[in-house]
């Protein structure tokens, strides 16, 4: 297709225009967290890492990192190991159909707004006292990982020819060997794409972790929330970019990831 | 061959003890998917070691039968033994039979060499004779030095024959192939039917093969299976086939043919027709009754004189119209048009050959007994399958 050379400049504006602003909310807490006033006012006038300083040293920040990071990693194991077999499941279900039903079954976490789901977790759980555990905290955050899960490793399927599953079986391999020597690496990338999204899932969920979070389990969001609600306290500015900063390095190792192995594999 | 490597066993054997194929029995088998048959009750003994090839038209059920003897379908009825084993509920993946896809299913995670060791670390053979079996089997298919190659790095030909070396490399006493050589363009297609047969030969397997190519067929086994409708209408050598065909299916599906239709007047040691108002002479088929039927010639038996030109006594001949002619190298063919329409074919030598032009009126003649009689059918001609 031709472009006049004048609107490409156009677009090119707009693309750039566009891109800023669904990056710049994102990215002005960097220059807060770095800020030398004891408040989050934007520009900064004075510089420090006294925040970064507060968020390491601080007891309530630390545990709250802790258990965020173990929950975070819990709830990716068990969405990943869920939502693969239940990816992989839909494949084999008779009848379209009923699979875009279960499907969809499946993705409504997703879909639901989460102040809903919250409050039907909350009211489960007050029943099975399972509100302020770790294992409560777990279950809840997998029933949103799932359907990440179901997506990423759904769409690997997608490209994986199910023959090699034949040609394994032919050449004296069983169903699990099959699976975890041939199925498992070749959607691999979709795997791992899961492990990335419900770990990111639990780590930021706030709506349903302010309904179930007790006195001793408070995730990072919390505190973070506590924090801004109680005080204007720059060191939630430092925890963001702390997270930011973690957030673009696992990105860009699976993209880095992903681009190696097409090489390969194309 | 060098004779100054003696420690070498000839380039590339594959099993130093050439192991015997298995025989396989098809007894009754069926598979119906809902209202629809896909495979209506096969009967067929394959014997150890032989070679033999499920020929038909898509959609008549033999890449279904394939797919039943690999245990990748379930009968719905029926049984399959294996050497005398029952097989029909044994799961695929230890029926060991090796098996050849036409889109070679390599895993492409795997290198070549890795693709191949597959099915040996399933069988949990020590890495030294890993090592030394992925090295002959490379050499078996000419792959010397591809072994680090991954899949997407060779061609499609080089793939399929990582894919027969993955299938052979352990040895497997069956070995099923669905349409191998596909997805191939011609020349790689003629060289390969002759590595095929040289594998075979070495490996003494019993080789099953799927293909919808006549010509396939007839290189490369030992007897072929025409499948028609989800039944195998005649099985037997490509000679029987072709000059035997049971049915005007088998007739059309193997090679070219002039068929003529008419009436049968009598019957005593040959049978007597009339064919577009001449006296026709065939031999008498055991069991033909009917009242019409179809005569089968094959062009090369059918020969051309001169409209008028004395023909000796005792060879049937009809007048024909010369609508096409084709000069094919080796032999010229003739497309003729009979009186009622039909249209015939006919191949002369070219050393023999005598030139009639287009348009040209002429004598189509054959001995009786290079005739054919069949039951007329009103099945579609299956060369129009595809």
């Amino acid at each position: 297709m031709i472009i006049s050379r004048r609107t490409k400049i156009a677009l090119e504006a707009l693309a750039v225009l566009v891109g800023t602003w669904l990056v710049a909310p994102t990215l002005v807490v960097i220059p807060i967290s770095f800020t030398g006033t004891s408040s989050l006012a934007f520009p900064i006038r004075s510089w420090s890492t006294q925040w970064y300083h507060s968020f390491f040293a601080d007891t309530a920040w630390m545990e709250a990192l802790s258990l965020s990071l173990r929950l975070g990693l819990c709830v990716a194991l068990v969405s990943t190991v869920v939502g693969t077999a239940a990816a992989l499941g839909l494949r084999r279900f008779g009848g379209t159909r009923g699979r875009s039903f279960v499907r969809g079954l499946l993705m409504t976490p997703l879909i639901v707004p989460g102040i809903a789901l919250a409050i039907g977790v909350y009211a489960l759980f007050l029943r099975m006292q399972l509100t302020g555990t770790f294992i409560g905290f777990v279950l809840a955050h997998s029933v949103l990982g799932v359907p990440y899960v179901v997506i990423t490793v759904g769409a690997a399927l997608e490209s994986f020819n199910p023959q090699l599953l034949h040609a394994s079986a032919s050449l004296g391999a069983g169903p699990m060997r099959s699976f975890l020597r041939v199925t498992l690496p070749l959607i691999a990338p979709g795997v791992l794409a899961g492990v990335l999204f419900s770990f990111v899932a639990s780590f930021d969920e706030v709506v349903m972790a302010l309904f179930i979070s007790g006195p001793y389990t408070k995730t990072l969001p919390i505190v973070m929330f506590e924090s801004i609600t109680r005080d204007s306290d720059p060191t939630v500015a430092a925890a963001s970019t702390l997270i930011l900063g973690v957030s673009v390095l696992l990105i860009t190792a699976s993209l880095v990831y992903a681009a190696r192995r097409n090489r390969r594999l194309a | 061959m060098s004779l100054s490597t003696p420690t070498k066993t000839g380039t590339g054997t594959v099993p130093q003890e050439s192991n015997a194929g298995s025989s396989i029995s098809l007894k009754g088998l069926r598979k119906t998917y809902g209202s629809v048959t896909a495979v209506d009750g096969i009967d067929l003994d394959i014997q150890p070691g032989e070679f033999v090839t499920l020929l038909g038209p898509s959609g008549s059920g033999k890449t279904t039968t394939l797919s039943m003897i690999s245990g990748f379908e379930q009968a719905t009825s029926g049984d399959i033994f294996v050497s005398g084993r029952r097989m029909t509920n044994v799961p695929a993946h230890k029926r060991e039979i090796g098996l050849v896809f036409q889109h070679y299913a390599l895993f492409p995670h795997m290198t070549v060499a890795e693709n191949i060791e597959f099915p040996l670390k399933q069988r949990k053979i020590s890495r030294d004779k890993r090592k030394q079996l992925i090295e002959n089997v490379l050499a078996t298919v000419r792959l010397e030095g591809y072994g680090s190659r991954y899949p997407a790095q060779l061609s499609g030909g080089q793939q399929q024959r990582v894919a027969l070396a993955r299938a052979i490399v352990f040895k497997p006493s069956v070995l099923l192939m669905d349409e191998p050589l596909g997805a191939l363009d011609r020349k790689l297609r003629d060289w390969l039917h002759m590595e095929i047969k040289r594998i075979h030969r070495e490996l003494g397997s019993t080789f099953v093969y799927v293909t919808h190519d006549q010509e396939e067929a007839l290189v490369l086994s030992d007897r072929v299976a025409i499948f028609q409708d989800g039944k195998i209408a005649q099985i037997g050598t490509g000679e029987t086939l072709y000059e035997q065909p049971a049915n005007l299916f088998v007739g059309r599906f193997i090679g070219e043919s002039t068929i003529l239709s008419g009436g049968v007047v009598a019957r005593h040691d040959g049978t007597d027709m009339t064919i577009q108002g001449r006296p026709i002479h065939v031999p008498t088929v055991a069991g033909f009754d009917g009242k019409t039927g179809v005569v089968l010639v094959r062009p090369e038996r059918m020969c051309l004189a001169a409209a008028g030109e004395m023909l000796s006594d005792g060879v049937n001949h009809l007048p024909a119209v010369v609508s096409e002619v084709t000069y094919l190298g080796p032999a010229v063919r003739y497309s003729l048009r009979f009186g009622d329409g039909t249209v015939g074919t006919v191949r002369v030598g070219a050393s023999n050959r005598r030139d009639f032009g287009l348009g040209e009126s002429v004598e189509a003649y054959w001995r009786p007994e290079h005739g054919v009689l069949l039951e007329p059918d009103s099945t579609s001609d299956p060369t129009q399958d595809d």
